[in-house]
């Protein structure tokens, strides 16, 4: 009896602890975001007091509206979806093609293709920066949307590649072969059974490229060199205030908060999607 | 397929050609030929040298961090609780936010005058009140590794975590009945068969930091990182003199140094493809 009740404390202790530690982790993970939060709603009178603030007396919505109005963030936003929306759909219809074709042909050196797609996702991205930058200017893409499109296709593509070509790999290859059977060309049978069958890894590989196309940094900000060209990280990490010294931190969180949290929402949407596409691309690699 | 490679490639092969000549970007400044000066040049740049020390530092300490706090991360999110699938959401924030973003709100915090760590420091005397943590070189050092480590242990959580949930649970119910520790269950258990995750993790995880940009080059100038030294000859000194060739051979160093990570890590992976 002894033994059984000592072995339920131990467990109530055991879980007791469990918790606790997952308070500390989650607090330690989440506070940033929520500190950008309250810092976003605070009055410049309260923010800037030299006292520990974890709430504001008097809450504002200022900051949110004079992030649009004082500067151009609308148009970055805009810049970002049609940046980020284009590198994804056009990066699934090229990885689709390039990640069927390694699944499934017998093709001499796909062991080399393979190696050479896992060398360009490891690849210094500023060893190219020069180049690209050079390439870029003399065929006047500088400043302009496909100037950041293209380099993003050829830098998320081999991951595309990469996690679709497993997804494909799992589809039977008999429903190919009866779908050859009944008259199917090799492209029909991409368009028509493989793509639909392999949807959810399409959402995943989409879901990926976005955000990294979303939060690229280094080529944006070398491409992309006028004020209203910045997309949303390279705006973020340019904001200014009007005079040098005066940084305006309220409107800064703001403008992090708003684009954190379709991100959030995403994320939070398809976290079992993304971690599934995260393991699948690094660990199976 | 062929695109990926003229796109990729083809940089890259200019990058290295264009290492062997002395010019600039603006008009007018002559291309010539130089050989290899510009990677003689190179061993004698201090500013170079300590770009690369600071980029080996960093790798090497964030990345240790970031798989001990990853891996206790894991094996908490590992055991049964409430909720368990919204708190694996939650960390996943911090990875999916844009460092850009993540930089911004950490300086804030860090903020020597407002900045919530900076005032907790304080209080705690564990700083000078008033101190700028971002502006002297080591506590800079430490606050961007602090970053960095919380923007990316949930990556690290996430791959480790996959590996643990391949474990049968029999191994450890035998574990136990044999009266083997929690401890040594860990050692005898967990790490051994979560070694090929772990490597690959810290593969993908070392890969990433000796590039670092983002985080340098937004929080402070008073550290910089071989990518971030390189961005600025290529970019902003360039256009006022011969420097584009000086550029070009800094990003081929750079990247044989990563090749050379990469081709130890893949051989003592011993990666196969299926």
């Amino acid at each position: 009896m002894t033994f059984i009740k000592s072995y339920k404390t131990k467990k109530k202790i055991g879980t007791t602890l469990l918790y606790i530690l997952v308070v500390i982790m989650l607090i330690f993970y989440i506070f940033p975001f929520y500190y950008a939060i309250t810092s976003s709603i605070t009055p410049n009178s309260e923010l800037f007091s030299k006292t520990i603030k974890l709430f504001p007396k008097h809450p504002t919505f200022k900051n949110y509206i004079l992030v649009f109005t004082e500067r151009p963030f609308y148009k970055n936003i805009i810049n970002s979806i049609i940046v980020a929306g284009t590198t994804t759909i056009l990066s699934l219809i090229f990885g689709s093609f390039a990640g069927y074709a390694v699944a499934r042909l017998k093709m001499p050196g796909k062991v080399a293709i393979m190696s050479l797609i896992l060398a360009v996702s490891m690849f210094p991205q500023v060893s190219i920066l020069g180049a690209l930058f050079q390439i870029l200017r003399n065929m006047r893409l500088i400043n302009t949307y496909p100037g950041l499109i293209i380099p993003y296709i050829a830098l998320n593509l081999p991951l595309t590649t990469w996690i679709l070509h497993n997804f494909f790999k799992d589809i039977p290859i008999s429903i190919e072969e009866s779908a050859a059977i009944d008259g199917c060309s090799k492209f029909m049978t991409l368009w028509r059974i493989i793509i639909p069958l392999s949807a959810p890894g399409l959402v995943t590989t989409g879901l990926l490229t976005f955000i990294a196309a979303w939060n690229e940094f280094l080529f944006a900000l070398t491409f992309m060199q006028l004020p209203e060209k910045y997309t949303v990280p390279v705006a973020i990490a340019m904001f200014s205030g009007k005079t040098f010294y005066e940084l305006p931190w309220g409107q800064l969180m703001a403008a992090a908060v708003i684009v954190t949290l379709p991100l959030v929402i995403l994320v939070l949407i398809f976290q079992k999607k993304i971690v599934a596409g995260l393991t699948a691309g690094a660990v199976k690699g | 397929m062929l695109a990926i490679f003229i796109t990729a490639f083809f940089p890259l092969i200019k990058t290295f050609w264009d290492s062997f000549f002395s010019f600039g970007l603006r008009p007018g400044i002559p291309k010539r030929f130089i050989g290899f000066d510009n990677y003689i040049r190179l061993f004698h740049d201090t500013r170079f040298m300590t770009s690369l020390w600071n980029t080996l530092i960093f790798t090497l300490i964030s990345v240790t961090l970031e798989f001990i706090l990853g891996l206790a991360t894991a094996l908490i999110l590992n055991a049964k609780f409430a909720l368990r699938g919204v708190v694996r959401a939650a960390i996943l924030i911090p990875w999916a936010v844009p460092t850009s973003v993540s930089s911004q709100m950490w300086k804030w915090m860090y903020n020597d005058q407002y900045g919530i760590v900076a005032q907790i420091l304080y209080k705690l005397g564990w700083l000078a009140p008033g101190t700028p943590i971002l502006s002297e070189k080591w506590s800079s050092m430490v606050a961007i590794i602090a970053v960095d480590v919380w923007k990316t242990a949930p990556f690290m959580a996430l791959l480790l975590l996959a590996g643990l949930q391949t474990i049968p649970s029999e191994l450890y119910e035998a574990a136990r009945i044999d009266g083997a520790s929690g401890w040594k269950q860990f050692t005898k258990i967990t790490l051994p068969i979560l070694s090929p995750t772990i490597a690959v993790a810290l593969i993908f995880r070392t890969l990433d930091a000796l590039r670092v940009f983002d985080i340098f080059y937004i929080m402070n100038k008073s550290v910089e990182t071989m990518a971030v030294y390189n961005r600025h000859i290529l970019m902003d000194r360039a256009f006022t003199g011969a420097w584009f060739g000086y550029g070009s051979a800094i990003s081929v160093v750079i990247f044989l140094i990563i090749s050379i990570f990469a081709i130890i890590y893949m051989r003592s992976l011993n990666l196969k493809f299926e």
